[in-house]
């Protein structure tokens, strides 16, 4: 299954694809209207320090804590993609204490959002991918477990 | 064809029915239900209270999930014995399943001590159930004119508190340990969530507990005593370990499994708040009734009994908890060295032991927190990472780029 994936050393850290992330899943046609003046809730997010960046989104683990730890049965896999049922999520938070990489953030409203690879909104396919000005984030079929 | 029957309809079970599933499609699965109601999520009946969650949405699973899963469910029966060399659980109503493999996921039951006069408290209720939630909820009423004492300030006595303060005229805690979340918090992060509590109209009492009912006042072990119109008893829960007992399997606070969820007794596996297993963060065993660990439990015990192969061997304590929007979340053992780190209200603390993170306390900053967690349960040294005494955000910056390339560079 293809992936949302960061090569690191190309990273320049320049946050833009937290903002098309944000865009994407705004529901609005409007960039200026979904982003200007707000603060942002994107489900990629950048780390790192001066010497190195990189951006962080959910793995769709083959395996996924996420899933087995919510409390509400809120988070599940579906065709590979881990996605999460915002109307039974209460905000507990216990994914963000199990996932290992830091992917889970609530958004703005308390309850939990994560990257669903931007198949269901209008882009329909992952956002961060096709705005990466020096092409660090891509989107491919990796081999490993599945 | 494999005979599966699983004793309980929780998330353990749901773990079971999971876990088998997806190593054998065809096997006859029965679950025997306590509970007259499908599966729900346990954890959020203090959300129902506050309005948070419905009936339907608190549904742990989707409404075809047992047909999808090809289960039989027994509603309202309970196993009243287990029978190891017949293979059969008997049910309270005679009627007996033979099994290939049975697991055990009974749960637990609210613990209550006998109180002096508790028989003559009308309205009491514990904590556990839906159904334990509807009751309150129908004592409350809408008058908002009830006081509420809740005896034991742990997370479902609190939970319950927040739940329930905008039904209810005055809600007043009390625990007999000197502080509130006493089996996660230590002393001072336990005074930050308590002044919290007050802050949001909670009268709370450490140290002090009703030792005597009489109808409408308890009697306080200071000598005080409280008024109250509605009593939650949440002082505790025990193991439901009963019918592996009787059955000559081995218990002590919880059913003892292995990392296979097995019992010592044959093709009898047990899973979820019924068993003790292994903390990794402790290197004992304990009763981990936490929900993700019974999932976890339930999965690997249904994996197993199918003919699979899943082993779980990285259980810790975790507990992620919010009370009136202050988050706290807490994970593994509070054991080594600690190193602390405050920013404004918020507070951190980190317990080291042998170049290993073994436990930790956030309150009020939780971004990321899986990062810490998983440092404890898969026991990374610290020394490989550049996780320093003032580890004041979580990231995977701490990883060297190469282990960094291994966790982001591939399918995990």
């Amino acid at each position: 299954m293809k992936r949302v994936y960061v090569n690191e050393e190309w990273c320049l850290g320049c946050h833009l694809c937290e903002y098309n992330c944000a865009f994407a899943n705004s529901g609005l046609e409007d960039m200026v209207l979904a982003l200007k003046g707000r603060k942002l809730f994107p489900r990629i997010h950048v780390e790192g320090d001066d010497r190195i960046t990189f951006a962080v989104s959910c793995r769709h683990c083959t395996d996924p804590l996420c899933v087995k730890s919510c409390i509400a049965g809120a988070i599940s896999k579906q065709d590979g993609v881990v996605k999460i049922d915002r109307s039974k999520c209460v905000g507990c938070l216990t994914c963000v204490l199990v996932c290992p990489y830091g992917a889970l953030a609530p958004g703005e409203d308390g309850i939990m959002q994560k990257c669903e690879l931007c198949l269901e909104n209008a882009c329909g396919a992952p956002a961060c991918v096709t705005g990466c000005p020096n092409r660090a984030i891509v989107y491919e079929e990796r081999g490993g477990a599945e | 064809m494999k005979r599966y029957v699983i004793v309980g309809n929780g998330t353990a079970a749901v773990g079971c029915i999971e876990g088998i599933r997806a190593v054998d499609r065809e096997g006859e699965i029965t679950v025997v239900s306590g509970e007259s109601r499908p599966v729900y999520s346990r954890p959020l009946i203090s959300y129902y209270l506050e309005g948070r969650t419905d009936l339907v949405r608190m549904r742990y699973r989707g409404n075809s999930f047992y047909a999808d899963n090809g289960c039989r469910v027994l509603y309202g029966r309970r196993a009243a014995a287990v029978d190891p060399s017949l293979r059969a659980v008997k049910l309270d109503d005679g009627t007996e399943l033979i099994y290939d493999k049975l697991c055990i996921a009974a749960g637990s039951r609210s613990f209550v001590p006998p109180f002096e006069g508790l028989d003559s408290v009308k309205d009491r209720f514990t904590f556990m159930t839906l159904d334990d939630a509807l009751a309150l909820e129908q004592a409350l009423g809408t008058g908002r004119d009830k006081r509420v004492l809740i005896v034991g300030a742990g997370l479902i006595g609190l939970k319950c508190a927040e739940g329930i303060i905008d039904r209810a005229k005055s809600v007043t805690v009390c625990d007999l340990a000197d502080r509130v979340l006493s089996s996660i918090l230590d002393g001072e992060c336990a005074a930050i969530v308590q002044k919290h509590l007050e802050e949001h109209g909670i009268t709370v009492m450490p140290g002090d507990t009703a030792v005597k009912f009489d109808a409408r006042r308890a009697e306080m072990k200071s000598g005080r005593s409280v008024e109250f119109d509605v009593l939650v008893l949440a002082v505790g829960v025990r193991a439901n370990t009963e019918l592996i007992k009787a059955a000559g399997g081995n218990v002590n606070r919880g059913i003892i499994v292995n990392e296979k969820m097995e019992t010592d007794l044959a093709d009898v596996y047990a899973a979820g708040d019924c068993t003790e297993g292994f903390d990794a963060s402790l290197g004992e065993r304990r009763v981990l009734a936490i929900l993700p660990n019974a999932y976890a439990q339930g999965q690997t015990a249904g994996t197993n009994m199918a003919g699979g192969d899943r082993t779980l061997d990285n259980a810790i304590p975790l507990n992620s908890i919010g009370f009136f929007g202050l988050h706290m979340m807490t994970a593994g053992s509070y054991t080594g060295e600690m190193t602390e780190e405050r920013n404004g209200p918020a507070l951190r603390r980190f317990f080291v032991e042998d170049g290993l993170l073994k436990g930790f306390i956030l309150i009020g900053d939780t971004v990321r927190a899986g990062i810490y967690t998983s440092l404890i349960r898969d026991r990374i040294p610290l020394e490989t990472l550049e996780f320093g005494p003032a580890a004041h955000e979580a990231t995977s910056a701490i990883y060297s780029r190469e282990a960094r390339r291994k966790r982001f560079g591939g399918v995990v």
